[in-house]
């Protein structure tokens, strides 16, 4: 009857107050027809679970700026997985090195976007995974 | 599998409840097998909606309330929270935000907040929030917060939800007349003047004082009971100076939310309003299957050749409706 929606929690995990990009990766997913939560700066890895558990996500995103990837990202996995919500699907965005890349998909991320990343990317790699979609529509313009 | 989930979320599992909330938000067939075994376990919570213009401050005062009930109040009670926003006409996404000023209450086992987008519908509300807020009564909330989406309109379907009604308003907005007029005062239950540190605050508080004191029937107010007619005494709204940010004002809204539902169960208003909400309910399951059924047999009906025809001005189009009507009557008698 209805079509399937996709669910998407964007949070910023870590001390770093900057929000921008978070914001704009929002906007792009509502643009695209998802549903977005956006919970705000500061959230703890437990804050994080609770809302995607909450909201029933279908995906976390996480844009994490401060450099703490490496300690942040398995926390909120960890957390993710206590709640229950191993099945979701985990991005991370921010400035990450390359090496750390890897490194962070082996824990289970399941893509990593660099600065400057086209939300289009974004947009097709949500519905590629979630929906089982191999190509998508052009997007509506913002 | 639905009759265990059903089991799952009267137990209190958050996973499960979450899981409810999708499915009966989604329109899916097993939502409507688990809202009728959830159905017998609800009309315990007090379901509350707060409504009232964009930016007003319904997140920041839902959010502190919800803290006061479970950590100030003298007997803490366990709040689910639904919050609407709105879903863009244009790409069918939303932006849901109202968990941003909700952070307070992360890591509490008696509170679960969940957003909703309108989907679509128009009035404030999701077409499944009222579905939504029986899951959360069924598992066991004793209040249910709504928060509508903002709007300066008179949120008709709010009403029609909840027990109690807390109108938001604050000053600076400029639309203070504009609120007079379009009639979202005549549903209020509780009013509230949220940012009370703003200027303004005061004059908009007695402007309101003053509209509710005109509309009220003379020998009707509260001076005027006697104990022996305490059982017709009218309900009249609280005009509430809040300071959400802060918490001031906070524990009156408690205070008239206990005192509202009392007065509604004293009056037979409780059952009222429920037997309103069940009525409109039944009216829209009916319709909205009659609908699917009409959706599905237009075409098979001949649909498009009548549309020709009354292209042609062969007939007209009232009977040509009749024509479809007369059909899907008889399709039903052969069916049934
Ligand atoms: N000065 C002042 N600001 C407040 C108060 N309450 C809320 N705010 C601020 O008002 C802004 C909007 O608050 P929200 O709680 O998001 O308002 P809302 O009505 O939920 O907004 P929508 O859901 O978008 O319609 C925020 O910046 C709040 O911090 C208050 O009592 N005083
Ligand atoms: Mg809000």
């Amino acid at each position: 009857m209805t079509e399937r929606k996709i669910r998407v929690l964007i949070a910023k995990p870590g001390l770093d107050g900057h929000d921008r990009g978070a914001k704009i990766v929002a906007r792009a997913l509502r643009d695209a027809g998802m549903e977005v939560i956006y919970t705000g700066i500061r959230q703890t890895p437990e804050m994080i679970a609770e809302a995607a558990l909450q909201e029933d996500v279908d995906v976390v995103g996480l844009s994490i700026l401060s450099g703490a990837h490496m300690t942040l990202v398995p926390q909120v996995l960890e957390k993710l997985r206590e709640a229950g919500m191993d099945h979701v699907l985990v991005l991370v965005g921010g400035i990450i090195p390359p090496e750390d890349v890897p490194k962070l998909r082996e824990m289970g991320v399941y893509k990593v976007y660099g600065p400057g990343t086209p939300t289009r990317q974004i947009v097709e790699d949500i519905r590629r995974a979630v929906l089982g979609e191999s190509q998508t529509q052009p997007e509506p313009m913002a | 599998m639905s009759r265990d989930l059903a089991q799952r979320v009267l137990q209190g599992e958050r996973r499960a409840l979450a899981r409810a909330l999708s499915l009966v938000e989604n329109d899916a067939p097993e939502g409507e097998a688990l809202l009728e075994a959830l159905f017998p376990h609800t009309g315990r919570a007090h379901l509350v909606g707060f409504t009232g213009p964009p930016g007003v401050g319904k997140s920041t005062l839902v959010a502190r309330l919800a803290r006061y009930f479970r950590r100030e109040a003298p007997s803490p009670r366990t709040v689910g929270i639904l919050a609407v926003d709105p879903t863009s006409p244009f790409t069918g996404g939303a932006l849901l935000g109202d968990r941003i000023r909700m952070r307070d209450l992360a890591g509490d086992p008696g509170v679960f907040i969940r957003s909703m987008a309108s989907r679509g519908a128009v009035g404030g509300l999701a077409r499944n929030t009222a579905a939504a807020a029986q899951v959360l009564d069924a598992a066991g909330f004793d209040l249910v917060f709504i928060e509508t989406v903002g709007a300066g309109q008179a949120e008709v379907e709010i009403a029609r939800l909840a027990h109690t009604v807390v109108v938001v308003q604050a000053p600076g907005l400029g639309d203070e007349i504009q609120a007079l007029k379009a009639g979202i005062l005549e549903i209020a239950d509780i009013l509230v003047v949220n940012k009370a540190d703003r200027p303004g605050a005061q004059q908009l508080a007695r402007t309101l004082e003053n509209w509710l004191g005109r509309r009220t029937p003379k020998g009707e107010g509260p001076d005027d009971a006697s104990p022996a007619s305490a059982s017709n005494t009218p309900w009249i709204p609280p005009v509430l100076l809040v300071t959400a940010t802060q918490g001031e004002g906070i524990p009156q809204i408690a205070q008239s939310l206990k005192e509202h539902a009392a007065h509604l169960k004293r009056t037979g208003a409780w059952q009222e309003r429920e037997r309103r909400r069940f009525e409109s309910e039944l009216r829209e399951r009916v319709l909205l299957t009659f609908w699917r059924r009409w959706e599905t047999r237009a075409k098979q009906l001949g649909l498009s050749q009548l549309l020709e025809r009354i292209l042609k001005r062969e007939i007209s189009p009232q009977r040509a409706a009749e024509t479809l009507l007369r059909q899907m009557w008889s399709d039903q008698e052969t069916k049934g």
